[in-house]
């Protein structure tokens, strides 16, 4: 979140309040934080599906398909071996190094895909600026909403947090020149 | 306590919560909740010197006598022709069955859903971690030059040789340095939404700039948790087949051999059923007293401590049938070889000391989980969960020096005696050990914060509703 409103919230339940609120009144670009999950946050703000299974998949493809034909090549091609007449192609001796070549790129595709969605690493961002904000991961619950929706109204978006319970509402605010924050 | 709840009008995460005993005692705010569990990373004191100092100077002293058997030469070790493996392999199976019960307890109990998990699986990741960098130590070492260790691993030297795949050392090669880097990742990956806690609750400008730093930026966005809560499962999912990997690969490197008493298809999950057993021992070994260190009784509850003793219990129990299964084929298989070993040499050479107390302990131990008694009583814990270490120390020592020290022929058999340098290695990898996991305490959230705080949300926010509704009838306690 770049620019926008940020409301917080003493509880999960009326930070539920909120997103609710906002999206009866038609918006939608929003974002919640939260020390830990919630289930019901995370539906209402209807965030769309998370692809990181899909990396992880492509992943595990990957380093089975590489692990396989890398043993395949070295032992079999590179530097062919035999051993008491076996065939080159040692199926089932080429299983055990296969499996962990699978599980190391699919955890890998799964790591990276989830820095990569999140935007992380980013140590510094506009959001860290927010007064009372490094509570967000303690024991207080923020909503934020994006200025770039079309729907974005600031008086009625204050108006509709602040009954919602919102503790304080503020502008994230916004440092020009920093390149961090660019 | 004195509390009634009908657990028909309860959601289903609330009653596997609370089943007696429950899962968390506390219901104190988040932010008191954070703050607690943050402490021992933010203060030091003059017992955490001396505990440095005491696993320190062990580590020291390991270093040193690596140090002098690099130099001298594994020559200075008990090892012998045919006894080859000895104290150096023993100990590393030793140590690498000790990581399963943290990826055990952090993936396959997250699959499953296990919520009890929550306050302990930081922990027993963390001595996964451990453990393995220990274990890893031993085949390096045993190769007798290790710094020819990366040999083993398929990358193109100019030589061009490579790896065998046909052997099982490369693929034990493998199997660790893969269990090593997702056991890593799971447990980084775990720890983010905490080392960000501990970012914004650091009371120094340079605690708060490394935490951030390794926190990555992170705040708690719902987008991310959503990403964050699939890559964890995932890695979950993923680690689950590779725990049981791991000691079946390890095993293959005395299964796929000629020598009776190694030679056997029973030894995949004979190592596997006692790696989680031995793992879970040293899980209680460590959680029992850091427990009562830090006052986490309302955290690591009783719950905690029933649920790993009767893990202990299905493991042994399996365990106890492979012993059985492996005697009953050496007798049925017909190999007088194999017969001679497991019967005959086992139990009457000059190792039966050491296999008749594997066979008592790891017999009592676990069974003494049966009474409630026992599972509940952390003394009582902590003193089996010693044994077993012992015990399970013990079954590998008698496994590979025991199978070695007879094979086939009478004429090539010769006896294993342990020097002061065997003992010393083993003594200093223990310090070693303890020396990481005390680093880990003291400035890691050793308890996973958030879903503690989130175990807390779902039984704060049904016991709210409950007594809105009036289904519960609370007692004060």
């Amino acid at each position: 979140m770049r620019a926008g409103l940020i409301a917080e919230y003493e509880s999960p339940e009326l930070l539920l309040e909120g997103v609710l609120a906002m999206r009866r009144s038609g918006f939608v670009q929003m974002d919640a934080y939260t020390p830990y999950p919630i289930h019901g946050v995370v539906e209402a703000l209807q965030l769309p599906r998370s692809r990181v299974p899909l990396y992880c998949l492509l992943g595990g493809i990957a380093g089975g398909t590489y692990g396989y034909l890398i043993q395949y090549w070295m032992n079999g091609f590179s530097y062919a071996l035999n051993v008491g007449g076996r065939p080159l192609g040692s199926v089932p001796a080429f299983i055990p190094a296969t499996f962990e070549a699978t599980v190391l790129f699919a955890a890998f595709g799964a790591v990276l895909a989830f820095f990569g969605f999140s935007g992380l690493p980013e140590i510094a961002s506009p959001v860290f600026g927010v007064e009372g904000f490094e509570r967000a991961t303690i024991d207080r619950y923020f909503l934020a909403l994006d200025a770039s929706d079309p729907a974005f109204d600031p008086d009625e978006a204050r108006r509709i947090l602040g009954d919602a319970g919102a503790v304080r509402v503020s502008w994230i605010p916004q440092d020009e020149g920093s390149e961090v924050h660019a | 306590m004195a509390e009634t709840i009908d657990l028909r009008h309860v959601s289903p995460e609330y009653a596997k919560a609370v089943d007696e005993p429950s899962i968390l005692l506390t219901r104190a705010p988040e932010g008191e909740l954070t703050a607690r569990l943050l402490a021992p990373a933010f203060q030091g004191g003059p017992s955490w010197k001396l505990a440095f100092l005491i696993t320190g100077g062990g580590t020291l002293f390991a270093w040193t006598v690596i140090l002098y058997s690099v130099l001298a030469g594994i020559g200075t070790w008990g090892n012998n022709m045919p006894v080859a493996w000895a104290f150096a392999i023993t100990n590393f199976v030793w140590w690498i069955g000790i990581g399963h019960a943290g990826t055990f307890i952090s993936a396959v109990l997250l699959i499953l859903e296990q919520t009890w998990r929550n306050s302990i699986n930081r922990f027993a990741e963390a001595m996964t971690i451990f453990a393995v960098i220990q274990a890893a130590i031993y085949p390096a070492l045993h190769l007798g030059r290790p710094w020819f260790a990366y040999w083993i691993l398929p990358y193109p030297s100019t030589m061009g040789v490579w790896p065998n795949y046909r052997s099982a050392l490369p693929w034990d090669a493998a199997a660790i340095s893969t269990y090593f880097t997702v056991s890593l990742l799971f447990w980084y990956m775990g720890m983010l939404p905490d080392l960000a806690s501990a970012r914004d609750a650091a009371p120094t400008l340079l605690k708060r700039r490394l935490y951030g730093i390794f926190a990555m930026g992170w705040r708690g966005s719902s987008r991310n948790w959503r990403h964050y809560q699939i890559t964890c499962l995932l890695l979950g999912a993923l680690a689950t087949p590779l725990v049981l990997s791991v000691h079946s690969v390890v095993s293959f490197d005395f299964a796929i051999t000629q020598l009776p008493g190694w030679h056997s298809t029973i030894f995949p999950p004979y190592f596997v059923a006692g790696a989680i057993y031995s793992g879970f021992a040293m899980v209680l070994t460590l959680m029992i007293p850091v427990r009562r260190i830090f006052r986490l009784h309302d955290i690591i509850t009783t719950r905690h401590l029933e649920a790993m003793a009767k893990m202990i219990l299905v493991t042994g129990s399996v365990l106890y049938y492979t012993y059985a299964v492996e005697t009953f084929i050496s007798w049925y298989s017909g190999n007088e070889y194999e017969f001679y070993q497991i019967v005959v040499w086992r139990l009457s050479g000059p190792f039966a000391w050491a296999v008749w107390t594997v066979y008592v302990l790891n017999f009592v131990c676990p069974n003494l989980m049966w009474f409630k008694r026992v599972r509940t009583s952390p003394i009582w814990l902590f003193v089996i969960s010693i044994l077993i270490n012992v015990a399970m120390w013990l079954e590998r020592f008698e496994l590979i020096v025991a199978s070695l020290a007879s094979d086939f022929l009478p004429s090539s058999w010769r006896n294993f005696t342990p020097t002061f340098i065997d003992g010393s290695i083993f003594l200093g990898t223990i310090c070693f050990f303890l020396f990481l996991f005390l680093l880990f305490l003291r400035f890691v959230p050793f308890i996973s914060i958030s879903e503690t705080k989130e175990i807390r949300h779902i039984l704060v926010s049904e016991e709210e509703r409950l007594e809105r509704s009036g289904h519960a009838r609370r007692t004060d306690r």
